[in-house]
């Protein structure tokens, strides 16, 4: 196996080899999107001139009270239930620690009693990974550290502006149940389209609003005890994320190899370097002195309230995974594409109107990325599939009029005919072959000697003489049979 | 003194005050230590209370559910809470810089 | 003690809304009673004359054209200087926010003004609340009208001096731990702590959020009903709030207490209560049982560990909630080269020893290893006071009990000493851990001479009958002296 698969051999000094699996928990912070900020009406919003959402809450004023946006609670709980989670009582508590752009010198968070626990992520492959809980809390402002080329080890000063300070974070935790960076990139992904499906975020990592970390160790495979971890931290992008769980993995095994131990350690995830660095170690950790925030109640979702956010969930991308495979015939990976993009839907409507399911599919995955695909009309896209399996269009034609029904909707007949895509007759296509073969006899003469690379020469040049209107594959056939292969 | 963990020491004050980003001199730790083990000594009377299977109350009230509709309600003038400030550049808080990383 | 040039508020308030008597009038003669004797009494830090005159006017203006200002119309109010006023210097007597102007209002300030009160100045206390003697002003202490060699009390010493020394009719102070009874008792004036949840906090700078909660200070029971009724009631900025509308109290203040199961607390009239003080709680039993109640005694056998549990829970909310004077924002800045140096330089500058003292306390029993052993006991230890509270209200509709251990004592007696200074909470801080509401009524005096208050406790909301029983000890102080009530 390879190290992207989640282990890794290494042949220790004494001779013996011993396989290492990646082992990696993954804490996303994500920010919901409500109207306004989670303890106060300010807007919360992305990009406005500094400090104009702020007001006495979010700025910290002395004398100011903290009172819960009913949408953000509302929006956790969709996420919690589109993760399967327990949806429970929960409270908030103040984690306390002094930093600038921390207004009130603590965050309002939950700590031990979060709203959301016990879940589960389905990835496209079909591998599960635990969620261990999913809970709400404040965001801080920003600095922007001014001088020292932005370092903040290197800044002149900073200056913090307090815009982002108390918008609406989840935190979802994961389970040490990832094994690769390549499987946290694919367990990021479907976060995100389980945040987009649930309208819970906008998941953009580049703006900020989802921000990942990586709990990364590593462990004899086979072995039933974790390892142990370091957290990953500034990882801007799934790309980043992957590069740095290998990274970091691999250093952990080299660590390892060389008889020397993993320190527990908060490190940093320098793009440029392609290196984790340390930040502090575990010794020097934060104490929070968490505590009950007395400015609020308990949050206690009562059973109407979690059933008519149950009833109002989408249906979520592993569901729409399997209902379009079970349609079509294929498995849930294969059609992942397909649903990320949004277009089983339209692929589910053109079966029911007799569609074919693989035409169906090629032409969601490779045609219509990036199309408004969603006034085009089911039944034309199916007519398009069947007028292809019965050979009356090429693949490159039957590309040519799903374009245009794109474009300006209509009847793929019509428009295959006015495009003059009248299907070649047997004959027609027949004495086109023989003409080129007889204008082009050294060619013919490589072919017929087994030279495959020649095929393409006369496909294209039969091509050109119908003006597109041959089937490419009817033109190989006919070589071959002219061939006597 | 039981669970109360014996007396506070001049290393916890110490350790406290980086907490709570506060110096105090030699005379201050000295005198604060003294008067926060006599409260605390104090204190340690409720070790006579059987607290087995009670549970803390964080709250006098028995309130739940407080929440607030998810609408804009206008903010502070930009120019007022940045004219209260001790330093402002452009229009936001200036600080001197931040050693030691986000936790 | 001076002579009281004014009316009872509601007095006032009638006068003014029937046109009787000018606003105006009134603001400009409490402002000529604090000009002449404030010197002495050090009540306010910040006078708010010319936004009193000018608001005044504005109420004669509007009675003049027939409408009616509210309840309250013309009445000036003292607020504690931890009460946030728009524009108005709001210092919590701390360096830290010495030239801070909220630009916001309390709810309770926006409620005020709503019912026509006339917001006249901010009092001192103790910094951020944290005292009992209003000596921890980074301002300078206050004096108790009756003595001034003593103290008034704290931390709401500024407000209950002023109303004390008739600066102004009412006052608004808070109370974590006795901050509103404490100073009323030692200052002979009524002084109540609502229902927790009663009214709102916000605009409040907190001290201990679970036990902090704002009341009236005033003259006359009747008083500080009238005002109770204005700043009571739900309030959607402040989610520990009780929903509903204020309570009615004038309209049942004279019912009396016939029939009322009344129990005065023993483990609260024993060590520690000075005799002339329990003689007057044992006077007030016997005024309520002459006026029909059914007085016996009565065991909360927890309440002798609230200060224990106080001095753990109190300072913890203290630590987090004053974390925010950091520098970085408002109020003092001491530079620094680092954003961590400066806010260490700021605060080490900025507070005083009192609230370093909490704030390291609360730190400490919040702190990594420490959790369980001290706050998560003490807020088992609360549970328990509530329980025996709930049990003895099973049996009893009021409580009575000392407000404090001694009368007033002399100024500079206990600032070396935090334990003795805290201990003289010790009647008061069980119904802020209980979040019920008690009410101190003066009552007489002790050998010293000194205003002696008795408090009256209740259930949660039990406001009503509370009321009802304190009126009817201030009826019977009255009836004893011959004279108008507690004047």
């Amino acid at each position: 196996m390879t190290a992207t698969q989640g282990t890794a051999t290494e042949r220790t000094g004494a001779g013996s080899t011993t396989e290492w699996e990646t082992v990696v928990g993954l804490e996303v912070h994500c920010e919901l999107a409500t109207a306004t900020k989670l303890f106060c009406g300010c807007r919360n919003a992305f990009g406005d001139e500094p400090n104009t959402n702020v007001c006495p809450v979010c700025l910290g004023l002395p004398g100011s009270l903290p009172v819960l946006n009913r949408q953000a609670v509302e929006l956790a709980m969709r996420l919690g239930e589109a993760l399967g989670c327990t949806v429970r009582p929960s409270l908030f508590h103040r984690k306390n620690y002094f930093y600038p752009d921390m207004p009130k010198d603590y965050q309002i968070s939950q700590y031990d009693q979060p709203i959301n626990v016990d879940g589960f992520l389905e990835l496209p492959d079909g591998s599960r990974v635990g969620i261990e809980r999913a809970h709400l809390e404040e965001d801080t402002g920003k600095s922007t550290h001014v001088g020292g080329g932005g370092r903040i080890h290197e800044a002149d000063h900073s200056l913090v502006d307090y815009n982002r300070s108390g918008v609406p974070l989840v935190e979802i935790v994961s389970r040490p149940d990832v094994r690769s960076g390549e499987q946290a990139r694919a367990y990021v992904n479907e976060l995100r389209a389980v945040l987009l499906a649930t309208g819970a975020s906008d998941a953009r990592m580049e703006e900020g609003s989802m921000r990942v970390d990586a709990n990364v160790s590593v462990r004899p495979a086979g072995s039933a005890t974790l390892g142990t971890r370091c957290e990953v931290k500034n990882l801007n992008s799934t790309r980043s994320l992957g590069r740095a769980i290998e990274y970091e993995a691999r250093r952990q095994i080299d660590l390892l190899t060389a008889g020397e131990r993993v320190v527990q350690q908060t490190r940093h995830w320098d793009e440029a370097d392609g290196r984790t660095h340390v930040l502090r170690s575990k010794e020097e950790a934060f104490d929070y002195r968490y505590f009950p925030e007395p400015d609020l109640v308990p949050l206690v979702p009562d059973d109407a309230w979690r059933e008519s956010v149950r009833q109002s969930l989408p249906v979520l991308p592993a569901e729409r995974r399997r209902r379009l495979a079970t349609a079509t015939g294929a498995v849930p990976g294969e059609v992942a594409v397909v649903v990320e993009r949004g277009l089983d839907e339209l692929v589910l409507a053109a079966l029911d109107a007799g569609g074919e399911a693989q035409r169906l599919l090629v032409h969601a995955e490779h045609d219509l990325a990036g199309e408004p695909a969603d006034a085009l009309d089911p039944a034309a896209l199916a007519a398009l599939t069947r007028m292809e399996v019965a050979g009356q269009l090429t693949a490159t034609q039957a590309k040519a009029v799903l374009a245009e029904l794109v474009a300006s909707g209509g009847d793929p007949a019509e428009i295959a005919r006015a495009k003059g895509f009248e299907a070649m007759g047997d004959d027609a296509l027949a004495a086109a072959v023989d003409e080129i073969i007889a204008a082009n006899p050294d060619a013919w003469g490589r072919y017929q000697g087994g030279d495959a690379k020649v095929t393409g020469f006369f496909v294209g040049q039969v091509m050109k003489a119908t003006r597109g209107r041959a089937d490419g594959k009817a033109v190989t056939r006919l070589l071959r049979e002219r061939a006597g292969a | 003194m039981g669970a109360m963990g014996g007396r506070i020491s001049r290393d916890d004050v110490a350790y406290v005050a980086g907490l709570a980003r506060l110096e105090l001199s030699e005379d201050e730790l000295e005198l604060f230590t003294g008067q926060l083990a006599a409260v605390l000594d104090h204190a340690a009377d409720v070790e006579a209370l059987d607290t087995e299977g009670v549970v803390p109350t964080a709250h006098p009230l028995p309130l739940v559910n407080v929440l607030r509709d998810d609408v804009v309600r206008p903010g502070l003038d930009r120019d007022e809470i940045l004219g209260a400030a001790p330093a402002v550049e452009e229009q936001r808080f200036r600080v001197p810089p931040v050693l030691g990383e986000l936790p | 003690m001076g002579e009281r040039p004014n009316l009872a508020a509601t007095e006032i308030a009638a006068a003014v809304r029937a046109g009787e008597r000018r606003a105006a009038d009134v603001v400009d003669e409490h402002l000529a009673v604090i000009r002449e004797r404030d010197g002495e009494i050090h009540a306010f830090l910040t006078l708010m004359d010319e936004h009193a005159r000018s608001a005044a006017e504005g109420i004669d203006r509007r009675v003049a054209a027939g409408e009616d200002p509210g309840p309250l119309a013309g009445v000036p109010v003292a607020l504690k200087d931890n009460l946030c006023t728009r524009g108005v210097p709001t210092t919590c007597s701390s360096r830290i926010l010495e030239h801070w102007r909220p630009p916001y209002d309390a709810t309770v300030v926006s409620r005020l003004v709503a019912a026509g009160a006339v917001p006249i100045g901010k009092t001192n206390l103790d910094e951020f609340a944290m005292g009992s003697s209003t000596e921890n002003s980074a301002f300078g202490p206050t004096r108790n009208p009756h003595d001034t060699g003593r103290v008034p009390g704290g931390s709401s010493g500024g407000s209950a001096a002023a109303v004390a020394a008739g600066f102004a009719p009412l006052g608004l102070g808070s109370d974590t731990g006795g901050s509103i009874r404490q100073p009323a008792g030692l200052c002979g004036v009524v002084g109540v702590k609502p229902t927790y949840g009663m009214v709102s906090r916000y605009g409040l700078v907190a001290f201990a959020s679970s036990l902090d909660q704002i009341g009236p200070l005033a003259p006359t029971v009747a008083d500080a009903a009238a005002l109770l009724e204005v700043i009571a009631g739900h309030d959607p900025l402040d989610s520990t709030s009780i929903p509903g509308p204020a309570p009615a109290l004038r309209a049942s203040l004279d019912q009396g207490v016939d029939g009322l199961r009344v129990g005065v607390i023993t483990e609260l009239l024993g060590e520690g209560i000075a005799p002339d003080v329990r003689a007057r709680v044992e006077a007030a039993a016997d005024a309520l049982a002459a006026a029909g109640a059914k007085v016996e005694e009565a065991s909360v056998p927890a309440v002798g560990f609230g200060l224990s549990a106080y001095y753990l829970i109190a300072p913890a909310e203290a630590s987090s909630n004053l974390a925010r004077y950091d520098g970085v924002r408002y109020g003092l800045r001491v530079e620094a080269p680092t954003t961590g140096a400066m806010n260490v330089a700021t605060r080490t500058a900025g507070f005083g020893p009192e609230v370093k003292r909490r704030i390291m306390m609360g730190s400490f029993v919040l702190s990594s290893g420490y959790y369980d052993a001290y706050y998560g006991k003490a807020q088992k230890v609360r549970t328990l006071i509530i329980r025996d509270f709930a049990a003895a209200y099973e049996t009893f509709d009021l409580l009575v009990c000392p407000t404090t251990p001694t009368t007033a004592f002399p100024l500079g007696a206990k600032v070396s000493d935090p334990l003795a200074m805290y201990l003289s909470d010790v009647c008061t801080i069980p119904s802020n851990l209980s979040g019920d509401p008690a009410i101190s009524v003066p009552f007489g005096r002790g050998d010293d001479g000194l205003p002696v208050g008795v408090q009256v406790l209740a259930p949660a909301l039990g406001e009503a009958p509370m009321f009802r029983a304190a009126a009817v000890l201030e009826h019977a102080m009255a009836g004893a002296a011959g004279e108008g009530p507690s004047r």
